[in-house]
């Protein structure tokens, strides 16, 4: 019985591990003006047709370096203002026909989709790599960050086609193997560029879903700098205050 | 009726100011008992010289709730209760609101920092044995506060509507759902709906941002005058009143203004480093502040597989899931172990009698009433029980610098236990989670319910005449 117990105890982080999914490291970097403007375009052109983003507004992208012009001309579909904000205009009840369930709004999604295995960006760039082809599947595609998952790999011209191939796995002691997909078929971008290409996708997604995230910590670092003063200075006051208290 | 005229105030080193300023205060003095508030509760208010660390919790308590009335202010301003405005509306707060960010994360940081602040300072109270006699009326002015603080993060968590908000707030009044007879009555009534809709976030709203903050400042005033009519307690838990110099201030008192109001100065800073640590580089706290699927708005049609609840709740919800029908048994002999304790080492007639009448009835109703209402009952008598605590502490002596090993064990053994219970309560149900919940509920209500035994049987120190430094 104790025995079990102890067994129990010490095992459970073990099974939590073993079913934690594995996500890719998301090498973004949120400074890089240039790639958030490049990620804003493929969203627009690819994202922005089925999934809104309701709380984004066009003119905020003023903040990764473009001017109200550029995102006019560029980013603004026909009659829409600057200061709109990033809707869809298909209508929730006609997707949720078409895919089974209503695109979710974009607007937070790398703060919602955070977990222990990885942060939210990690999730997106990992689950834009894993489409898979399966013909069991309505759309024809399947992923394996998020199984059966209705959205059909928008992107697949530029990556090409997967296929779930074995590959096989070291673990320790004994050999397994383990279904991931593989190109089959090359798309129009190569794999790296392909890869770029989520990159900046997830960079801006990231930068959009706190679009204040740079200006909080150049606030803190300013709010640090005098605390760190504000404690040396209260702590000479008190040291000068208490030292006829014995 | 002419009022006796109160002295001239004089202020001491203001030299040339002391005309106007002194006759200001003077004029209002002699209409309103500024000075006479002022010496009471700060200049001539004398605390114990030997405070420590765990003495800056109160002060930085008050100050959060400060800070989360002033920043609840301004998000009300820009905030919109209603089901489908409310999660627009906190990010159109932290968005398009100019300082929107800082004064939500501001409020979001905060509330998790009351309850930090909060639990140090009830742990503070346990360890100096601040609600011994005469302090038991701080202790459960304290203890309502407390139990109104759960109330307001709990309303509160309801208002950003997303999905943990949503169902955090469904699980728990459905826990009413589980009392016999009133039960689905009651959680309807509770949420003005058959599910957590509009109305319930509504009349949330309503007590969030009116009912218990008011609540709250009347609560935390008696705290204060209570605590100010019979002084302070210390680390060495002696009186200081007992032995006073020949103005009849207390030998180790010192007034609280300047010495603690300039040391608490200095505490808060430290503590706003620490909580500007917090806010401006991890707002999210990894999940624990901020949970992730509560950017995800609100779905009643979609049930999220794992629904926690914030942090600091999280010790009490573990003792929730913890009560299993296979657990009843565990319960059973618990009670009749606690009924037989009582009857061979009670010395009162009333206690035996009482144990003899109570013992069967809940035994009885232990086999009538499922797990499910158990779980509730004892989450409720989890929080409940800290009331007990001037009663429960029989030990000769206030301080844990006095008491002997059992003290020491047990509190040490009860720390442990709450964070293991908060840490389960924050995890997905596993067997092994459970078996430990199981144990650290026997052991967190052992605790109190032991405390009349232990604390007698243990050799306690000799207690000094005067605090020591």
């Amino acid at each position: 019985m104790v025995r079990n117990f102890l067994l129990l105890v010490f095992l459970t982080p073990l099974l939590a591990f073993a079913h934690e999914m594995h996500l890719d490291h998301a090498p973004i970097n949120p400074s890089d003006n240039a790639s958030l403007q490049r990620g804003a375009k493929y969203f627009v052109n690819y994202c922005l047709n089925c999934h809104s983003a309701n709380y984004m507004r066009y003119n905020r992208l003023t903040d990764i370096g473009l001017n109200d012009k550029q995102i006019l001309e560029n980013f603004v579909f026909s009659e829409g203002k600057v200061g709109d904000l990033m809707k869809v205009n298909m209508n929730p009840n006609a997707s949720k026909v078409w895919f089974g369930v209503a695109p979710p709004d974009l607007s937070v999604i790398t703060r919602a989709r955070s977990s222990e295995a990885g942060s939210g960006a990690d999730w997106v760039y990992t689950y834009l790599r894993s489409f898979y082809r399966d013909p069991t599947r309505p759309t024809g595609w399947n992923n394996t960050t998020y199984p059966n998952v209705a959205m059909p790999h928008v992107l697949w011209e530029l990556q090409g086609e997967q296929e779930l191939k074995a590959h096989p796995v070291r673990m320790e002691g004994y050999e397994a193997t383990e279904e991931k997909p593989a190109l089959v078929k090359p798309g129009q971008l190569s794999p790296v560029e392909y890869d770029q290409v989520i990159v900046d996708l997830v960079n801006y997604l990231s930068y959009m879903a706190e679009p204040t995230a740079k200006s909080r910590k150049n606030t803190g670092i300013v709010v640090l700098t005098f605390l760190f003063l504000m404690v040396g200075l209260t702590y000479a006051l008190k040291k000068e205050f208490w030292k006829d208290v014995h | 009726m002419a009022a006796k005229k109160k002295e001239p105030v004089v202020i001491e080193g203001a030299g040339p100011l002391n005309a106007p300023i002194g006759g200001l205060l003077t004029w209002v003095d002699q209409r309103f008992p500024l000075m006479s508030i002022w010496k009471d509760h700060l200049s001539e208010y004398y605390a114990p010289k030997n405070f420590n660390f765990w003495y800056f919790f109160g002060a930085l308590s008050l100050v959060v709730l400060m800070l989360q009335i002033v920043t609840g202010i301004f998000l009300v301003m820009h905030y919109k209760p209603s089901a489908a405005e409310a999660f627009a509306s906190v990010e159109y707060i932290m968005r398009d609101v100019p300082g929107g960010w800082l004064i939500r994360y501001l409020h979001s940081t905060g509330a998790s920092a009351f309850f930090v602040v909060v639990y140090l300072h009830m742990f503070r109270g346990l360890m100096y044995g601040s609600y011994r006699a005469p302090r038991e009326l701080i202790w459960i002015f304290g203890m309502i506060i407390y139990l109104c603080l759960m109330a307001e993060a709990f309303f509160g968590y309801l208002l950003p509507w997303g999905q943990m908000s949503y169902w955090g707030a469904q699980v728990i009044v459905n826990l009413f759902d589980a009392l016999p007879i009133i039960g689905p009555d009651l959680s309807t009534w509770i949420r003005g709906d058959f599910v957590v809709s509009d109305a319930t976030l509504n009349r949330f709203f309503a007590f969030h941002v009116i009912a218990i903050p008011m609540a709250l400042l009347g609560l935390v005033a008696a705290h204060i005058l209570a605590l100010h009519e019979v002084g302070s307690n210390n680390p060495d838990g002696v009186e200081i009143k007992a032995k006073l110099d020949d103005k009849g201030h207390p030998l180790d008192g010192i007034p609280f203004h300047p010495y603690y109001t300039i040391k608490d100065i200095f505490g808060l800073s430290v503590f706003a480093t620490v909580f500007s640590v917090i806010l401006f580089f991890l707002p999210e706290m990894g999940g624990y502040f901020l949970e992730y699927n509560n950017f995800i708005p609100a779905d009643p049609l979609k049930t999220p597989t794992h629904i926690a609840p914030v942090w600091y709740f999280t010790p009490f919800y573990s003792i929730l899931r913890a009560t299993t029908e296979d657990f009843m048994w565990a319960l059973r002999v618990g009670v009749v172990a606690y009924a037989g304790l009582i009857l061979f080492t009670s010395r009162g007639c009333l206690s035996k009698i009482l144990t003899l009448l109570l013992a069967p009835v809940i035994l009885l109703a232990m086999g009538v009433i499922e797990a499910k209402v158990w779980g509730v009952v004892l989450m409720g008598v989890s929080t409940l029980i800290f009331f007990l605590m001037p009663w429960l502490d029989k030990s000769p002596v206030r301080s844990i610098r006095y008491k002997g090993r059992l003290s020491h064990i047990a509190l040490t053994i009860f720390v442990i236990v709450f964070l293991t219970l908060g840490f389960y309560g924050t995890q997905p149900v596993t067997a092994a989670g459970t078996l430990i919940s199981q144990i650290g509920t026997l052991i967190y209500f052992s605790f109190f319910l032991l405390m009349p035994w232990y604390t007698q049987m243990e050799t306690t120190h000799p207690v000094p005449d005067r605090v020591t430094s």
